[in-house]
């Protein structure tokens, strides 16, 4: 895991230079990336295109991004999406409560301004020139979106799980997604000085519109094969013997074949050799997997199910 | 290489993966930024700008390896073969073609490329003369062996076939070498022409049958004889999977209005007395939602046995995208199959519920007893019912009050009946009684009807 001086130096000084360079930078950060992913990755930072990460859950999409973030070491900006979210909480919100107050202690002060006016028009004429004061900057609270697009030496927008939000929220998306802009009533368009480097993750809950899809680059983290996911949980788990390491990814690799509710995915490998570092095992016995069976499976029917398997599975290899 | 970018675009498109001008123009400008030195480079950056899911995924992958084939330019193997023979025959002969057979096959290009084994010119010529062929408009697979014969006869196979015609018409068997090296080249021409015929029908025709082959299903009558073909029955099963995704998709946007509100001055200046008269807190209009629920009711007795795997299968469809939703099925009794359905996958559901209480005799009387006893409780005002059945009742008691009773405490009732309406008053089929009890009663024969039904349902019954 330790790559070569000139290697890293090259990445290190242009992670975004080729995809080779992009796959080391980010094993430099602990995130063993697939050819597939790092093209990806490479051709929306080419493109300026936001990138629509998908596959089940625990393959390390939001991993991906938080990855990115400290390869080229910008600043990582995190909208989670649910339902119900709108513009007021992705975008800005005007603070009432401070526009309120300031209104109200500014009352008397506004007395004396309006005192002098001759008559009723000029007062108004006054009070039309002090209206917009309560619009302005300082009462504005940005939310994600738009302090990702305030950040001027850019940085890495993660819209995290997209697929949660209403169909109105993704159709609102479109104008930051596309042109980096967003436009607020009171203030005018504002756009990005340097564009974010915006990930959307989704588990797929539902279908995505084409609009959105459209304007994104896509890509599928799939559940890795053996080889990657020991690369992985050997870079994850520091100190984990080899051996282990091999023993259990195989032996997650066969739960995979069979009929679970739940498929243990990356994270859960992850924390299973964790747990089993921490349990000091050097290999996988039949007593140890039941014991930390529930690592790795979530539901009580699947742990059901492998648990009389539990040895057969182990010595199929 | 943009046009031959184009051409994959369309291949694309016919096997299922939209392709937008917008992805297009994004398709080339990364392929301009990886260049084409790099296969596995050159298709991720495309994949990653043209494939939008990971089915899409699937799909670019094989049509990237078919049109992207590596043997494409391999070069006819019969040209060298041909030669072979002729050297082993000769044996003086040289390695190149003979003055005279140049001579012979002057006029025809392609009798010269192939005499040359001028692999290049070949492929080119079929490039030129499958876009005059029309090759890439291939449609059916049955089109195949006359777009080979156009194919072969744009490149100018006739001139060929002169020219053997001639050779061996020659005095002394002259000719003879040449015809049969000619011939030889012929014949794999043939098979050039015929593989890649094939590779531009798995090209651009194989979606399109694909959708041919939906299309009828859709239309097709369920409770006809024997039902859905056994093969078509995955196909099925994907269809009524994306039919109810959709319905449902369509039906929680509606339940999302309520979050969207104006602002609540009366509410806001209630609250504000709590900071002397200052609107500090602001309320938002919400618009209550009531949760909607679906009892749905199947028969699978045995008059509507064809239908029923397949009411089934939309049954749990529905199950699967529709948060509340009760179902029942029934044929001499009724049982309840939520659980059934929550705890196995799609087949097995249907097996067991078959194999519970299918394929009996049908009482309708009894069953609806049997729900009003156990689960009228589960009716309310917010409360769909929707019956998946043909109203035959085997002349037992339709019990008509308890239908009436489930009609008057339900938000509506939806009756589908797989039997064309004229058959509704026919036999013990006790339909038009029970429709007076409905809200809707409706023909629904086929998939594409059902789907036009129940999204009609959702629209108008099922409260928002």
């Amino acid at each position: 895991m330790t790559p070569s001086p000139t290697a890293a130096n090259a990445a290190a000084a242009d992670p975004l230079g080729s995809v080779d360079a992009l796959i080391e930078g980010l094993g430099s950060v602990g995130y063993i990336a697939s050819r597939r992913i790092a093209t990806a990755l490479f051709m929306a930072a080419k493109l300026q295109k936001p990138i629509l990460v998908e596959g089940s859950a625990g393959v390390g999409k939001t991993e991906l991004a938080l990855s990115t973030a400290a390869l080229l070491g910008l600043p990582l900006i995190r909208m989670q999406c649910y339902e119900g979210l709108d513009e007021s909480k992705a975008l800005y919100e005007w603070k009432y409560g401070k526009q309120l107050l300031y209104t109200q202690i500014l009352k008397d002060r506004m007395g004396e301004q309006l005192a002098d006016a001759p008559d009723m028009e000029a007062a108004m004429d006054r009070l039309h020139g002090m209206g917009d004061l309560f619009f302005s900057e300082p009462f504005l609270e940005p939310r994600p979106l738009m302090k990702a697009l305030r950040e001027d030496d850019g940085c890495v927008l993660l819209i995290d799980e997209v697929d949660k939000s209403d169909e109105a929220f993704e159709a609102f998306l479109l104008e930051v997604l596309s042109a980096y802009q967003v436009s607020v009533p009171e203030l005018g368009v504002l756009k990005a000085k340097t564009p974010p480097l915006v990930f959307l993750t989704s588990n797929n809950v539902r279908d995505l519109g084409d609009a959105l899809k459209r304007r994104c680059l896509h890509l599928h983290i799939p559940l890795p094969e053996a080889a990657l996911e020991e690369r992985i949980v050997a870079s994850r788990v520091p100190g984990i013997e080899a051996k282990l390491t091999r023993e259990l990814v195989g032996f997650v690799q066969s739960l995979r074949t069979m009929d679970l509710r739940k498929s243990p995915s990356i994270s859960e490998t992850v924390d299973w050799a964790r747990a089993l570092v921490l349990l000091h095992a050097d290999s996988l016995q039949p007593e140890l997997v039941r014991e930390t069976l529930n690592v790795i499976l979530k539901f009580e029917q699947d742990i059901a199910a492998i648990e009389p398997q539990v040895v057969e599975l182990l010595h199929r290899r | 290489m943009q046009h031959t970018l184009e051409q994959f675009f369309r291949a694309l498109r016919a096997s299922d993966v939209r392709v937008s001008p917008a992805e297009a123009i994004d398709a080339s400008r990364a392929a301009a930024v990886v260049g084409y030195a790099d296969r596995d480079l050159f298709r991720d950056a495309l994949c990653a700008t043209l494939a939008k899911s990971s089915d899409e995924v699937a799909r670019f992958d094989a049509v990237f390896e078919t049109f992207f084939a590596r043997d494409a330019a391999r070069p006819p193997a019969s040209p060298s073969r041909s030669e072979e023979e002729s050297q082993s025959e000769g044996g003086a002969q040289d390695e190149g073609p003979s003055e005279a057979d140049m001579a012979a096959a002057e006029g025809s290009p392609l009798a010269q490329a192939v005499l040359q084994g001028d692999v290049a010119a070949i492929q080119q010529s079929m490039e030129s003369a499958a876009a005059r062929a029309g090759v890439s408009e291939i449609r059916l697979s049955t089109q195949r062996s006359r777009l080979t014969r156009r194919l072969l006869e744009e490149m100018g196979l006739e001139e060929i076939e002169r020219i053997i015609a001639n050779a061996r018409r020659l005095p002394g068997g002259e000719g003879e070498g040449l015809a049969d090296r000619l011939e030889a080249a012929r014949r794999g021409l043939f098979e050039q022409a015929q593989a890649y015929v094939a590779r531009q029908h798995d090209l651009y025709a194989a979606g399109s049958a694909r959708e041919l082959r939906e299309e009828r299903l859709a239309r097709k009558q369920l409770n006809a004889d024997g039902g859905v073909d056994p093969v078509d029955y995955e196909l099925m099963a994907a269809l009524v999977k994306k039919m109810a995704k959709r319905l449902a998709a369509k039906y929680s946007r509606r339940r999302h209005v309520a979050h969207k509100g104006h602002l609540d001055v009366r509410k806001t200046l209630r609250r504000s007395l709590a900071y002397g008269g200052v609107p500090f807190d602001i309320q938002f209009k919400v618009k209550k939602v009531d949760k909607p629920s679906i009892v749905a009711i199947c028969d699978v007795s045995k008059s509507v046995a064809a239908a029923a795997q397949f009411l089934l299968t939309f049954l749990y469809s529905l199950n699967e995208v529709v948060d509340r939703l009760e179902a029942f099925a029934f044929s001499g009794r009724l049982i309840s199959v939520n659980d059934i359905l929550d705890d196995h996958g799609v087949e097995q559901a249907i097996f067991k519920v078959l194999q519970e209480i299918g394929f009996q005799q049908t009482d309708y009387g009894r069953a609806l007893q049997d729900f009003s006893e156990q689960h009228l409780d589960k009716l309310d005002r917010r409360t769909t019912v929707i019956v998946l059945g043909d109203g035959r009742s085997n002349f037992a008691d339709p019990r008509l009050d308890l239908m009436k009773e489930i009609h008057d405490r339900s938000r509506a009732v939806i009756w589908l009946n797989p039997e064309p309406e004229s058959y509704w008053a026919q036999g013990d089929s006790v339909m038009y009684r029970y429709a007076r009890f409905c809200h809707v009663a409706k023909q629904c024969g086929t998939l594409e009807q059902l789907e036009r039904i129940i999204d009609d349902v959702l629209r108008s019954y099922v409260p928002h």
